[in-house]
């Protein structure tokens, strides 16, 4: 059987990778990006200095041979459903029995006048790096980026890191607050502001003035204020990389439709990754999740449905990572911006330091739905373990210590986020566990003997 | 993508240009090293105390002021900007010219210490030694020699760089502790203490260095100047053998191998401050990785026929061991390994090849103590297989993003990624346990724990 795959992202590389693991079917994977499959998050840091294009590849060049994956640096323009076939750019055609389509997201543009000037751009992949690079070589005295999400506070950070001067436009009252709650998107404000970073708030694009084709000056919607710069970031969201498809039969949306066997409309067709489209996704979850996590989780499920025919793709707890500048964030299950009806939270910020940890948990049942981490690190399974179970809080809170995955010597938390619950609901709990990988393993084997 | 340049070692601030104050404090440290340099070159021995404490204070306040005003305006935080842009860090000219002039020094520090200024054969010193005989003669009564010369610069570059490593990760407590360790045991135990000893006329000793790091430990006239100082020397004698027997074994156990190469070790220590900003030039690749396990294990193989060949030749009085002559064997082991690997490539080639070379391809003792970290053993009244020592890094669950920054700054050049990205432990033979892969990842993946 042969398979092809497009896009070598980390859906496309993973579902490779387990494909051959569970097979021996001749496998393609063709990216028109890069030859071998690297790490599109770590494009910031190529940026910064703080690694090379090499450093970033997921493994190295003979890995992919050795695996006998074919890799193809080429562009797909068309696929043709009833005969099972692709066809390149250059005219080739390839027989398919099995095709996975991961070609991933695109950036947003939403139509403002200049928009297609030199030195606008998202940041998404490597040619979009290429293009900050050549922009700042020809020297930026000051950088706009428009929005007010992970890749925009990214593009801020690597701006920063070559002392260019930087005004972001957030089109909400505080940062990413559609995703993170109000006292930890207020922390980043902080963050971003301390970092010298021109931060405007509820502020956003109007206009995008050029001379001689590129970018010389923007006018903001707001304080109507004319900003002058040569580089627009433009980091308003991502949609799916899907214009290819739409000239196939395969039945599109805003991304390419799956359901929960990640299979097309057309058999023998799968999507995954950021441009796939779940028809029917777990309650509380979107239709689409742009992020490298699900790539991969999607990768590897399409790996086992079209070599074990048997699972579907299960979406799991969410779980989800970034940092913003120097401050690490994790979360873990549910936690809404706008607490919902019948759901608690329990907040600590540390006094001076970027740190804050999170708990919003259910206030009938008492059990966790979710955790959220500023600047401390969490053990994923520790965590995932007591949302499945639907753990009650206090035995959470109890045993606390078993989730924290500092480094040693660091300062733990733990006990302050209980005091916290404590004094408000006049308690007196105190903490069972101590931060010990043995007792980790334990709890976490301790759900296969239940 | 190279447009931007810094003489500064691992540059955080990417302006063209120095800030002023930094000039001026570089500007201290280069005339406290002018002024060594003139007492080499010119070979004067005039007003040496004078001098020499000038020049440390010089060096000292300098660095001290350089590296305060480097971080002083930063924010904590891991911040590699432009490592892989500077000429220095990245292989570039500078980086090369460093590499020939480390790589010069230790050729005449070994082999010709003469034009170092050692005076041989009763001869008084002059030159560079001759400017280091007035704090050895404070510390032990005894004048200079090319190895105290070496001893202090050695000790003070751990200190400085430690001070700036400590700047660098100040938001990290295990690096911040880490460093200090490092710099307490080069400082007392490694430095002073050996000094004072030979003052009280005791034979030398650091008393942290183990065989068979410290190679010439069971050599004949080694074993000769113990046993003729008395009870020092059988203590001395009976502590090294405890320290590669039990004390080894055991907290390799609890720790991993870290507890030696990245909190105690001299070698360890330079190689963490002086070398940090070189630790991302470590290869890699999985070719790498089979030459380093082929090279370390033959190292270790030779240390140990050597040695025993060594002792074999002091109680039968037989000479020729394996074939071959024990004296000729220790003395090519002490060029090839001793100086040759350890000094002139271990150190010498810092900017092109990293930071821990040595530690990565010939330390016997890193060997002894990966072997002990890494492998497993089943013994009768075990239920099942056990690991060695309780140490490896953990991975946090699924939250790799397989950016790499793990793998580019380990540099023992172990792929950590790899590893991370299947969700898996990193148990590897190699790995000091320095804890940088967890210090630089994003997302909060790696730790290292003992179980």
């Amino acid at each position: 059987m042969h398979i092809i795959i497009i896009g070598n992202g980390i859906s496309g590389s993973t579902a490779a990778r387990h494909i051959r693991k569970l097979s021996d079917h001749k496998i393609t994977m063709i990216s028109s990006e890069t030859e071998y499959p690297f790490s599109r998050t770590a494009l910031m840091y190529i940026y910064m200095g703080h690694m090379k294009y090499d450093h970033t590849k997921l493994y190295e060049d003979w890995f992919w041979q050795k695996n006998n994956i074919e890799t193809v640096n080429s562009h797909v323009d068309h696929i043709n459903t009833d005969q099972s076939k692709i066809q390149l750019s250059d005219g080739t055609l390839m027989e398919y029995d099995k095709l996975v389509i991961a070609t991933g997201s695109k950036s947003n543009k939403f139509g403002w006048p200049g928009q297609n000037l030199n030195g606008v751009q998202g940041l998404y992949n490597i040619q979009d790096l290429k293009m900050m690079e050549a922009a700042s070589r020809k020297g930026i005295r000051r950088a706009v980026i428009v929005g007010g999400g992970l890749i925009g506070i990214e593009m801020a950070e690597m701006f920063h890191s070559r002392q260019i001067p930087v005004t972001m436009l957030v089109r909400e009252d505080s940062f990413w607050n559609i995703v993170l709650p109000q006292n930890e998107s207020q922390m980043i404000n902080r963050h971003i502001l301390a970092n010298g970073i021109d931060l405007r708030l509820e502020e956003e694009l109007l206009e995008i003035k050029g001379k001689d084709g590129s970018v010389s000056s923007i006018v903001c919607k707001n304080s109507t204020e004319e900003i002058h710069c040569e580089f627009v970031g433009l980091t308003v969201g991502v949609s799916p990389n899907i214009d290819f498809v739409k000239s196939s039969d395969i039945l599109t949306n805003k991304g390419v439709l799956v359901n929960s066997n990640l299979q097309t409309s057309v058999p023998n067709v799968y999507a995954i990754g950021d441009c796939a489209e779940l028809s029917s996704p777990k309650e509380g979850r979107r239709n689409i999740e742009a992020v490298w996590y699900t790539g991969r989780m999607m990768g590897e499920a399409v790996a086992n449905i079209i070599c074990n025919s048997s699972e579907s793709y299960d979406q799991g707890i969410w779980f989800n990572s970034a940092k913003f500048f120097d401050i690490e964030y994790q979360v873990y299950g549910q936690i809404s911006v706008v607490l919902p009806e019948g759901i608690g939270t329990l907040y600590w910020e540390h006094p001076s330091e970027n740190k804050a940890i999170r708990i919003n948990y259910e206030m009938a049942s008492k059990s966790v739905i979710g955790f959220n981490l500023m600047g401390i690190r969490y053990r994923h399974t520790v965590c995932e373990k007591w949302l499945t179970e639907n753990t009650h809080i206090e035995t959470v809170l109890e045993n606390l210590s078993l989730a924290n995955f500092d480094p040693e010597f660091f300062n733990e938390y733990e006990q302050s986020l209980m005091d916290k619950y404590n004094a408000i609901n006049r308690k007196n709990l105190t903490l069972k566990s101590k931060r010990k990988l043995r007792l980790v393993e334990n709890f976490l084997q301790s759900d296969l003997n239940d | 993508m190279q447009p931007y340049k810094s003489i500064a070692i691992s540059s955080h601030h990417l302006k063209e240009d120095l800030p002023f104050h930094q000039k001026i404090a570089l500007s201290l440290v280069a005339i406290g090293a002018l002024i060594q340099i003139v007492f080499w070159v010119g070979n004067i021995t005039a007003n040496a105390g004078l001098w020499l404490y000038s020049s440390l204070a010089l060096i000292v306040g300098g660095s001290l002021w350089y590296f305060r005003e480097q971080y002083k305006d930063t924010l904590p935080g891991i911040k590699n900007n432009g490592v892989l842009f500077a000429s220095l860090t990245a292989k570039g000219t500078l980086a090369w010219m460093l590499g020939v002039v480390l790589t010069g020094f230790y050729v005449v520090l070994y082999w010709f210490p003469e034009y170092l200024g050692l005076g041989g054969d009763g001869a008084a010193n002059s030159g560079l030694v001759a400017l280091f005989d007035p704090l050895s003669m404070l510390l032990k009564g005894k004048p200079a020699s090319q190895w105290f010369v070496y001893g202090t610069l050695y000790t003070l570059i751990i200190f400085l760089m430690g001070v700036k490593f400590i700047y660098k990760y100040r938001h990290n407590r295990y690096q911040v502790y880490r460093t200090m360790s490092i710099i307490f045991f080069q400082t007392a135990i490694a430095f002073i203490l050996p000094e004072i000893l030979v003052g009280l006329n005791l034979p030398y000793n650091d008393f942290k260095n183990i065989w068979p790091l410290n190679y010439y430990f069971f050599f004949d006239w080694h074993i000769n100047d113990l046993i003729a100082s008395g009870l020092f020397g059988y203590f001395v004698l009976f502590w090294g053998i405890i320290l590669f027997l039990v004390v080894t074994p055991v907290m390799t156990y609890f720790y991993g191998k870290r507890w030696y190469c990245s909190w105690v070790c001299g070698c360890g220590g330079l190689a963490e401050t002086a070398g940090d900003p070189f630790r991302q030039l470590s290869d890699k690749s999985l070719k790498a990785w089979k030459l380093e396990r082929w090279i370390i294990h033959s190292v270790l193989i030779f240390v140990t026929l050597m040695t025993v060949s060594v002792l074999v030749t002091r109680f039968t009085g037989f000479s020729r061991i394996f074939g071959i002559d024990s004296y000729t064997l220790s003395s090519w082991y002490g060029f090839l390994i001793g100086a040759a690997f350890s000094g002139v490539v271990g150190v010498g080639f810092y900017p092109i090849m990293g930071s821990r070379v040595w530690c990565r391809f010939g330390c016997p003792m890193a060997a002894y103590l990966g072997i002990l970290q890494r492998f497993t053993i089943k013994l009768p009244w075990f239920k099942e297989t056990k690991r060695m020592s309780k140490f490896r890094i953990t991975t946090n669950g699924g939250q790799c993003i397989s950016c790499g920054n793990c793998s580019t700054y380990c540099e023992m050049g172990i792929d950590v990624k790899a590893y991370a990205q299947r969700q898996e432990d990193i148990v590897r033979a190699s790995c000091v346990g320095c804890g940088i892969c967890s210090a630089v990842c994003p997302r909060g993946v790696l730790r290292l724990e003992n179980i």
